[in-house]
């Protein structure tokens, strides 16, 4: 019954000063780091990707004093869950970025394989800032699946002149695979969050 | 796992986008509807983190940030347990915590604050709750600190708590406050909730079970996240 349940504790904004716990090496702390946003060594396997971005606010200004989290399946499609046991030498599908030290963030990862029939490649995101009090949740989908993309039904659940705000796009340069990767907090061309 | 269902995010809980008392919100809060979405194993997993990659004093405060001597202020030991909406413990999770220092000064290069530094503590740490879901930290009360949302705006003292859940949907940041703090009231973000009875369940309490004698005080604070519930939703 419902009533029985207990009820969910608030979420709260992670303010200003989170780095030193949270991204204490990225931001230059004398704290040991658990998650970084370097994902992969040279010897992950699948195509190894950049993925960035800068974090605009309804001003247009960049937003520094935020932390982005991705959370992805690796290049076969498989998420390495709870169940798998961590180790440093394994992609573990997670990665953490302090985006005031680049004025936005970045990751260094792999392109995520497809989970399975009706999912395009697609990587998880979650924003969180000074002055948001409950962190919010986006998709990076990429601008060279828009064939897949069309098929997945989480895409195709945005309405179409929305969908713009959640494709990555491609850049090759010298082999090295880019992606960009904006995101607007507000306005015309704010990006899509879900209510995950 | 993506037979399951969690429990949806309960926006009478967790506060709104745009909070006008809390005036970063107003430019930038989404401001757009959330689209709904259908979980799939991408909500509904979540990275393993484990006390394999915890390194020793994590949990320590007044130890790790330690360079020639103890750092300054009242020793406290925060402890409670991680559990889910049908009161299941959650085991394996992993807390991250960061606070000021006892004079409510950050070690963050940002803060600009007029209090000292306490060239002893670092202010932050982690752990992973045990197999009843239980975690526990030793460290120093923060102090309160000014802001500058609002004229002689300060925040009351806090703990800023980060915790993963059994799924990626049960993510939470949220801050643990401290019983009978006068300044709860005027404090835009503790206010923040649209439920007022939500905000009580981010105040600890005070436990004389749960310190060490003669040591330090004990606060317990328990933290509700969204359950994975194994039967089908009910009708
Ligand atoms: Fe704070």
């Amino acid at each position: 019954m419902s009533d029985n349940k207990l009820k969910q504790t608030p979420s709260q904004t992670i303010g200003p000063f989170f780095s030193y716990a949270l991204t204490p090496e990225q931001s230059d702390y004398n704290f040991k780091s658990i998650v970084s946003p370097e994902m992969i060594t040279p010897e992950t396997p699948g195509e190894h990707i950049h993925i960035c971005g800068s974090i605009f606010d309804g001003n247009g200004d960049v937003i520094k004093d935020a932390m982005i989290e991705i959370w992805q399946a690796d290049d076969q499609g498989h998420y390495l869950d709870r169940d798998t046991p961590p180790s440093s030498e394994v992609f573990t599908g997670f990665g953490r970025c302090d985006a005031e030290v680049n004025s936005g963030f970045y990751f260094n990862t792999v392109k995520p394989g497809s989970i399975g029939v009706g999912h395009a490649p697609h990587i998880n995101m979650i924003v969180f800032m000074r002055g948001m009090l409950t962190h919010a949740y986006t998709r990076v989908y990429f601008s060279d699946e828009m064939k897949a993309n069309e098929k997945d039904e989480v895409f195709v659940s945005v309405p179409a002149d929305r969908r713009k705000s959640i494709i990555a796009i491609r850049n090759e340069d010298n082999g090295k695979v880019t992606y960009q990767f904006d995101l607007r907090m507000q306005g015309d061309n704010e990006t899509v969050f879900f209510d995950v | 796992m993506s037979d399951n269902n969690i429990d949806k995010r309960d926006w009478q809980t967790h506060p709104p986008y745009v909070h006008l008392d809390y005036k970063s919100t107003t430019f930038r809060g989404p401001q757009k509807p959330l689209i709904p979405i259908k979980h799939s194993l991408s909500e509904l997993s979540v990275p393993a983190f484990g006390q394999g990659q915890m390194h020793e004093h994590d949990n320590d405060l007044t130890i790790n940030g330690r360079v020639d001597g103890e750092p300054i202020g009242e020793r406290i030991i925060v402890s409670g347990r991680v559990l889910d909406e049908y009161s299941r413990p959650q085991s394996g999770i992993l807390l991250e915590i960061w606070q000021a220092n006892a004079a409510g000064r950050y070690i963050h290069k940002a803060d600009q604050h007029d209090a000292p530094i306490d060239p002893n503590f670092l202010g932050g740490g982690r752990c992973v709750t045990d197999e009843n879901g239980h975690y526990k930290f030793t460290t120093i009360k923060p102090g309160a600190y000014p802001w500058g949302n609002h004229y002689n705006a300060w925040r009351p003292i806090h703990i800023h708590f980060s915790l993963f859940g059994m799924s990626l949907a049960s993510r939470l940041i949220t801050q643990m406050y401290f019983p009978g703090d006068p300044l709860l009231k005027l404090d835009p973000i503790y206010n923040s909730t649209p439920d007022v009875k939500a905000r009580e369940r981010m105040v600890s309490s005070l436990s004389m079970d749960t310190g060490i004698a003669d040591i330090a005080l004990g606060y317990e604070f328990d933290i509700v996240l969204r359950g994975l519930s194994a039967t089908p939703m009910e009708q």
